[in-house]
């Protein structure tokens, strides 16, 4: 049955399922079969060698999340390029490396000598780590930054590019219309909450860097409502990514504007749990009848008074 | 391999720490070595979200079981704590580098601090089976935590107990013990697990005295595979420092090449 294909732009995936940035790494090919995912997508990739935070990098929080810094531990984009992409290359699944930079001229260097590779299906730009040159304060957080960026990524590649959104900004729907406008083919939404957990016995924050990254069913919610609001202001493709567990969680996603899905930390848990979520997505279209999972992207049924 | 194994009995050992034993279907999982962990789910709700690294304590691949000693802590091993015989649970592993014994070895010692004696008492056990002579020291905030003297007798491993109470069990104390174990046992191999304090103690004998040494490290886990990144340790190698993941190229690391934060 192929009603599990969809198209985001140039971008035709089997199904659409991929894993999300930082939570998956060549060990998972020995407990899923990745051929039956739509997309790879492995940890950001810098063009220097990076070691990362402090540990201890992860926290679990009451409410069912996890914060997380790691700090884009990284081999670099020489490492990658010998050893990482020939090991992916041997899948059929299209494969969209995320890269990651401190500055707008190495974000385009990254993309460029990527982009010539024919192993490269597109490419995923985390904007939503720090810029140096910018106190620290994150490209996807301002629309004119991300704009730029994005324009001078466009200009020196082909390929689909495809900015992930920080979701701590005031408004997401004003970077994804800068996104747009710059040339973006896809928008990832989003990247991890900035939050912060103490240890209230020790009064110690609960991960080296003090704050981190908030991922995990906790945050769902919040995600749902970013993906709808992107998806009105944008006629961009979206690819829906935080707090999903279950293959209904991905309908969810999908019915508020989502074309495909990202798992991250569903996979910490269970390392088949993108294999699963396939399958509860083919479920649910049984249980409804829906021969063509396209159909229910933006599907929800709001009464607008 | 995630596999759902049946709790045969999950009971309290003393104040704080719980005695574990899961039954695994068919024999999977196994071969299982000392030092390798499994990563549990401790609960079938999302109560905690996350799995929980947890060392072997005891294989027993004849009968196709495992056991495990942990510390109750935090919410996941408090979940762990509530689970009763008979109930399924969802085992990840084994996963991660186990402890080498030099076949020229003779008499090792084990130094752990806690909890950390679950995986040294592994360790304990395949000594035995091997001809190798073991002697310990265990250490413990009071006597009330000292854990498996019973296993360890088993083992039939010499062991010396030392505690925060009694003041015995500061690093000068447990240097001077060491020193002389090491010298009157010919010591030929040095396991550590535990404690940092006494970690960094051992590395300064090992080199001091040109031991083969290993410790078995701990750190907070996502994934426990591989895939996150979340469970580093640095290692010093050529002059290089290399942060490794400890749930692929540990917990067993070689104890000299651990650079301690
Ligand atoms: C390889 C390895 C083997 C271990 N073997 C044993 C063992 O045999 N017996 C035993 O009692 N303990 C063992 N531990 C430690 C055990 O994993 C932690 O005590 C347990 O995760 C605490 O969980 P909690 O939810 O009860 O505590 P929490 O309330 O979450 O936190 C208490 C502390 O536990 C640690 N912790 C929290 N989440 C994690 C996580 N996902 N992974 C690791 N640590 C975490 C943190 O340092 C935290 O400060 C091992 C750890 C590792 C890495
Ligand atoms: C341990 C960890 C590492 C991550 N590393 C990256 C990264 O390198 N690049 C990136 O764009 N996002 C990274 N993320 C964010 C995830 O890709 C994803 O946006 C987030 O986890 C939310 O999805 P989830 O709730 O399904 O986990 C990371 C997340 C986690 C938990
Ligand atoms: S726990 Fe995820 S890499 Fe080790």
């Amino acid at each position: 049955m192929s009603g599990l294909e969809v198209t985001l732009g140039k971008l035709h995936l089997k199904n659409p399922i991929m894993p999300a940035s930082g939570t998956f790494a060549e060990q998972m090919t020995n407990y899923i079969d990745v051929n039956q995912l739509g997309a790879i997508i492995p940890k950001s990739i810098t063009k220097h060698r990076r070691t990362g935070n402090p540990t201890p990098r992860i926290c679990e929080t009451k409410a069912g999340g996890m914060i997380n810094s790691i700090g884009i531990q990284s081999e670099g984009l020489t490492y990658f390029k010998e050893k990482t992409i020939p090991f992916y290359a041997s899948f059929s699944t299209p494969f969209i490396p995320s890269v990651s930079a401190d500055s707008i001229e190495e974000f385009t260097e990254v993309c460029e000598e990527l982009g010539e590779m024919d192993e490269v299906d597109a490419i995923e730009l985390n904007i939503s780590c720090p810029n140096l040159k910018n106190n620290g304060v994150a490209f996807g957080m301002d629309p004119s930054v991300s704009y730029e960026l994005v324009n001078r990524v466009r200009k020196v590649i082909k390929k689909p590019i495809i900015p992930k959104l920080s979701p701590n900004v005031t408004s997401i729907a004003e970077i994804a219309r800068a996104c747009e406008a710059a040339g973006a083919d896809i928008l990832t939404v989003s990247n991890t909450f900035i939050a912060m957990s103490i240890d209230v016995h020790t009064r110690k924050p609960k991960i080296s860097n003090v704050m981190g990254g908030y991922s995990g069913p906790a945050i769902l919610p919040l995600v749902v409502r970013l993906v709808y609001q992107v998806h009105q202001a944008s006629s961009l493709p979206i690819i829906g990514c935080g707090g999903v567990m279950t293959g209904e969680d991905a309908v969810e996603l999908m019915l508020a504007g989502a074309s495909a899905v990202q798992i991250g930390t569903a996979s910490f848990v269970d390392p088949e749990a993108m294999i699963t979520i396939r399958e509860e997505i083919e479920e649910y279209m049984k249980l409804h009848g829906i021969k063509d999972i396209q159909e229910i992207i933006g599907g929800v049924m709001v009464h607008k008074p | 391999m995630a596999v759902k194994t049946e709790i045969i009995f999950n009971r309290q050992v003393s104040k704080r720490y719980f005695h574990l034993k899961v039954k695994v279907p068919d024999k999977q999982l196994f071969p299982v070595q000392a030092g390798q962990f499994f990563h549990i789910k401790c609960s079938d709700d999302q109560k905690p979200l996350l799995r929980r690294p947890f060392s072997i304590f005891r294989i027993n691949e004849e009968e196709g079981t495992l056991e495990f000693l942990y510390l109750v802590k935090g919410i996941g091993t408090k979940a762990l704590a509530l689970r009763r015989p008979k109930e399924k649970l969802d085992i990840l592993g084994p996963l991660g580098t186990s402890f080498t014994m030099k076949e020229e070895s003779r008499n090792i010692l084990v130094v752990a601090r806690g909890v950390g004696i679950a995986t040294l008492s592994a360790l304990a056990f395949k000594a035995k089976g091997e001809n190798v002579s073991c002697f310990a020291i265990i250490s413990a905030r009071s006597q009330e935590d000292y854990l498996v003297e019973a296993e360890l007798k088993i083992a039939g491993v010499e062991a010396f107990f030392v505690n925060d109470e009694d003041g015995t069990s500061n690093p000068q104390c447990v240097r001077l013990l060491a020193e002389t174990l090491i010298k009157e046992k010919k010591i030929d191999g040095i396991y550590t697990c535990g404690s940092r304090r006494l970690s960094v103690l051992m590395k300064q004998l090992a080199c001091q005295y040109e031991l083969f040494a290993e410790i078995a490290v701990e750190e907070n886990m996502g994934c426990g595979i591989g895939s996150c990144y979340g469970c580093v340790c640095n290692v010093e190698e050529e002059e290089r420092v290399r942060p490794v993941r400890i749930c692929m190229e540990g917990p067993v690391l070689p104890l000299k090449k651990v650079v301690f934060a």
